[in-house]
């Protein structure tokens, strides 16, 4: 899976773009939320306050109850403040 | 309908003349042209997720002439470094009467706030610097967008 970050998601991470393979029993949104944040301090920090974190998949918003796998590129990001 | 993402500068005069194209039909062109603001020394870099950045506008500039009968409309959202003065975002709606071009307007600004993938941070500058901030994304924004979920 192609993972994006961007703005303090990105800098508190530690960096924009990584391919993750995903384990069998990360399905949605919300499971790949729980697994990245397990990951390490660094992804725990980004990915605490959930309801600061929006989610695309393949480019397009998506909910915690969406489906994701292998080959879907999900991008995470705070909400927006452009304009 | 024109939407583009772009590092450069832009000229609303020329870019609402390309746009209106010499046609006969159109009675009013409303247009928003969104500033960086701030003091000397200060900057704003904007962030955007390429490729979703113009998709998501695209959605929005489609969605918008869906609503109203516009004759035509334009988006033009710049990333990168910007300084106090400069020109942030231009929205221009086409329409053969005003309130569905003010209308409309009104409502591409709402809705790029609140759904187009840029994220601006800020440094103050002056005489001391700090660190550059994330803008924090405001309730004011997610309520001038939600009025418009009602009219659908």
């Amino acid at each position: 899976m192609q993972l994006l970050y961007f703005a303090w998601v990105r800098e508190r991470i530690g960096t924009g773009e990584e391919t993750l393979s995903l384990p069998g029993e990360v399905t949605t949104v919300g499971q790949l939320l729980d697994w990245l944040a397990a990951r390490g301090e660094q992804y725990a920090a980004a990915l605490d306050q959930r309801s600061h974190i929006r989610v695309a998949v393949n480019q397009t918003y998506v909910g915690t109850d969406h489906p994701v796998s292998d080959g879907d590129e999900v991008a995470i990001f705070p909400p927006v403040t452009g304009g | 309908m024109i939407v583009k993402v772009q590092a450069e500068d832009f000229d609303a005069a020329a870019e609402i003349r390309t746009l209106i194209g010499g046609r006969t039909d159109v009675g009013a062109v409303v247009t928003f042209t969104g500033l960086m603001r701030g003091g000397e020394g200060a900057t704003l870099t904007l962030e955007h997720y390429a490729g979703m950045s113009e998709k998501e506008l695209t959605t929005i500039a489609e969605e918008a002439a869906h609503r109203w009968p516009l004759t035509d409309l334009l988006i033009i959202h710049r990333h990168g470094t910007l300084n106090p003065g400069d020109q942030i975002v231009l929205v221009a709606t086409l329409a053969a009467h005003r309130g569905d071009a003010f209308a409309a307007a009104e409502f591409l600004m709402d809705w790029l706030k609140t759904r187009a993938p840029f994220w601006k941070k800020e440094e103050a500058g002056g005489k001391t610097p700090g660190e550059a901030k994330w803008v924090e994304a405001r309730a004011d924004d997610e309520k001038a967008a939600e009025r418009w979920e009602e009219k659908e």
